[in-house]
């Protein structure tokens, strides 16, 4: 136990089991991000899988909207320690974009449009961990929520989810993404605490 | 792999009032490893039953030694800043972890111009920057733009009055202007960042801070002026959980 700070009552959560190691709830939805807010307009938007092999695999943004899409209601955590539950979102699994896609690479790097990137073994992103979506809550995607269309991997904190993601690069070896070299830690799973380097 | 951030003993020293709802609190943090303007810190609060919460916030200098400050601004109904703000003396303890985040920082040894904008209490990393500046004895011009309610919700506003060589501290307030004001109050426009800023051709690496709607609307009108995405770096204060 660390050292009790005196007078200090807190809040407890009838619901703190759904809550990784020092999170807390929010009702709302705050924003971070460390740039400018890239605008994309449908037209101009693709989504794209490399390989190894460098092949590209590319989506524009009618044929990602008639892929079969899913409706996840997921738990979502930021580093930043707010936790929010039940977030519904709207978009395609990357189990439907890999359906075609032959590699052995076990790292895939994100990149997003405004140059974000972050990195993670490649098997966090199938078998129904992740999304590409374009709808939260019942509306298209706003674009400082990362809208035209974001990446979200619930399962680990939240600047894995690429905002305005654009597409993923399939790599033989880790490459570190943008928070992942800027004291963050390289893979992020909230339940183990892995906030910062070294956690 | 680095070394992992520890949480470490943090004991209340020195405690001054900035506005109402917004207090500097100094801290003594024996072994802080030092840390870049612009880094916040994660605070942890345990109870005497073991319960513990912690948040995020901005340190507002640089170290002096062992001592590190923050400034915390009252979130009604807030779990964590109503504690530090109101509850907490002198002598008691907390525990802080950090320094954390190396994107939006500032570097003494930069040579590139620097624009400031800060919304409401976004100036505390901004203001981190402005004493890194002053303590390298830097001589990068730098300008600051500061969004403010009125002048009674400034933070540092003595310390910014001080006339600075090379700083120049622009005010523009959204509710209520202190009398002989020439700005219109209202949010911040394109003309206040063209006329109080420094122009795009300069080439300035601009850092915005404040709360999502203030960042989102700056940002963008610096990409309007012609700004580089990549010299534009927003940290992001939502007014969430406190």
């Amino acid at each position: 136990m660390g050292i009790i700070s005196r007078g200090f009552q807190g809040r407890r959560r009838a619901d703190g089991d759904r809550l990784p190691p020092g999170q807390y709830l929010v009702e709302d939805f705050p924003v971070l991000s460390a740039g400018p807010t890239p605008r994309v307009p449908h037209d101009r938007w693709e989504f794209t899988i490399d390989t190894e092999a460098g092949q590209t695999h590319r989506w524009s943004w009618q044929e990602f909207m008639a892929l079969p899409s899913q409706r996840p209601t997921v738990d979502i955590h930021c580093v930043t320690e707010w936790s929010k539950l039940d977030t519904t979102w709207e978009g395609v699994s990357l189990d439907v974009f890999f359906e075609d896609v032959e590699t052995a690479a076990e790292y895939a790097l994100v990149h997003s449009y405004g140059g974000y990137t972050t990195n993670l073994p490649l098997e966090d992103l199938l078998d129904g961990k992740a999304w590409i979506v374009h709808r939260f809550d019942g509306e298209d995607l706003e674009p400082r929520h990362g809208g035209p269309a974001r990446l979200i991997v619930p399962h680990l904190y939240f600047w894995k989810s690429a905002k305005w993601v654009r597409g993923i690069r399939l790599l033989n070896e880790d490459w570190p993404g943008f928070w992942e070299t800027a004291g963050y830690h390289n893979y992020g799973d909230p339940w183990r605490e892995q906030r910062y380097e070294g956690d | 792999m680095r070394r992992r951030l520890e949480w470490r003993a943090a004991e209340l020293v020195k405690i001054v009032d900035e506005t109402g709802t917004a207090r500097t609190l100094r801290f003594r943090v024996p072994g802080w490893p030092g840390h870049l303007a612009g880094q916040h810190v994660d605070v942890r609060l345990t109870a005497e039953d073991g319960y513990s919460t912690r948040r995020s916030y901005s340190l507002a200098a640089p170290a002096d030694g062992d001592l590190v400050e923050l400034t915390v601004e009252t979130v009604p109904d807030g779990e964590v800043s109503p504690y530090l703000n109101e509850v907490m003396e002198i002598g008691d303890q907390v525990e802080l972890r950090g320094p954390v985040g190396g994107w939006f920082v500032w570097r003494p040894a930069s040579e590139s111009r620097v624009l400031l904008v800060a919304g409401g209490s976004g100036i505390v990393p901004l203001m981190s920057m402005i004493r890194a500046r002053r303590r390298a004895g830097s001589r990068v011009p730098f300008s600051l733009l500061y969004s403010v309610r009125d002048a009674e919700r400034r933070y540092y506003a003595d310390e910014l009055a001080v006339p600075e060589p090379g700083l120049d501290v622009t005010y523009l307030y959204t509710r209520q202007a202190p009398p002989g004001s020439s700005r219109a109050v209202g949010r911040i426009m394109l003309d206040d960042l063209a006329a109080g800023g420094r122009p795009a051709v300069a080439e300035p690496d601009c850092y915005v801070c404040g709360p999502t709607g203030f960042v989102e609307a700056s940002a963008d009108l610096l990409l309007t002026l012609g700004h580089a995405p990549e010299r534009i770096r927003t940290e992001r204060f939502g007014p969430t959980g406190g």
